[in-house]
């Protein structure tokens, strides 16, 4: 039976090595641990921060849609996804994956998998905010995002 | 039913949501979309780029071609940009 997902979406930050242990502690099995943490970068210094909306509710229901998919399809031993929302000034997390298995290949592919979906399937929006001042833009979906979600077909 | 705006669709409508009696002959989310085309000059502008617009229903994502009957909210918004 397929492992069960932990989803969380939150205002707060998430702590790497809190959830990475949360996939390890009191276990033999797992082998391979990949963790992938999204950060607000401040474009050359004209961001001055993110701000991050969400569909309450549904952006749970989403994650945990991606995040079960991405345990049918591999051999996980554990999985969490954590996704913030508010404003997030750069340097701080937005997005958390940790994969755990007992081999790499299967963690590997999962944390890939689930962030090429999460970008284009959970309902997240960023606006950014500039440094420069402004009431700020909605950044724009890349088509690329789209061409890496297609790559799980 | 519920109606629920989120990101640039959420501003240029000028609401987070609303509640509106689907009239008759309303069958699918494009016939929706058509409808609140036809509310305000607000709407017409927010489903303007009509393609750019992504849609819930009851909390998962649909095609244009979706059938409304029986569900309670229905959500729009642009391509979805999180991560």
């Amino acid at each position: 039976m397929a492992v069960a997902p932990i989803v969380r979406v939150q205002l707060e930050d998430f702590d790497l090595e809190a959830e990475s242990r949360r996939l390890t502690d009191g276990r033999k099995d797992v082998g391979a641990l990949v963790t992938f943490t999204g950060l607000c970068r401040d474009e050359a210094g004209t961001l001055s921060a993110l701000e991050l909306e969400h569909y309450p509710g549904m952006a749970e229901a989403e994650l945990t849609r991606i995040a079960a998919q991405a345990t049918s399809r591999w051999p996980l031993t554990g999985l969490t996804v954590i996704h913030r929302y508010g404003r997030i000034p750069p340097g701080e997390n937005i997005v958390l994956v940790v994969a755990a298995s007992t081999h790499r290949r299967a963690a590997f592919e999962a944390a890939d998998f689930l962030m090429d979906y999460l970008k284009t399937r959970a309902p997240f929006w960023k606006k950014e905010h500039l440094a420069s001042g402004g009431s700020g833009t909605w950044v724009e979906a890349k088509d690329v995002d789209d061409k890496d979600a297609a790559r799980w077909k | 039913m519920n109606i629920r705006y989120f990101a640039w669709v959420r501003e240029r409508v000028g609401l987070e949501e609303e509640t509106l009696e689907v009239p008759a002959g309303v069958e699918t989310v494009a016939d929706l979309i058509a409808h609140l085309k036809t509310l305000d000059d607000n709407h017409a502008a927010a489903f303007e780029e009509e393609e750019a617009i992504r849609v819930a229903l009851d909390q998962m994502h649909v095609e244009g071609d979706a059938v409304l009957a029986g569900a309670r909210e229905i959500a729009f918004f642009p391509p979805m940009t999180g991560g």
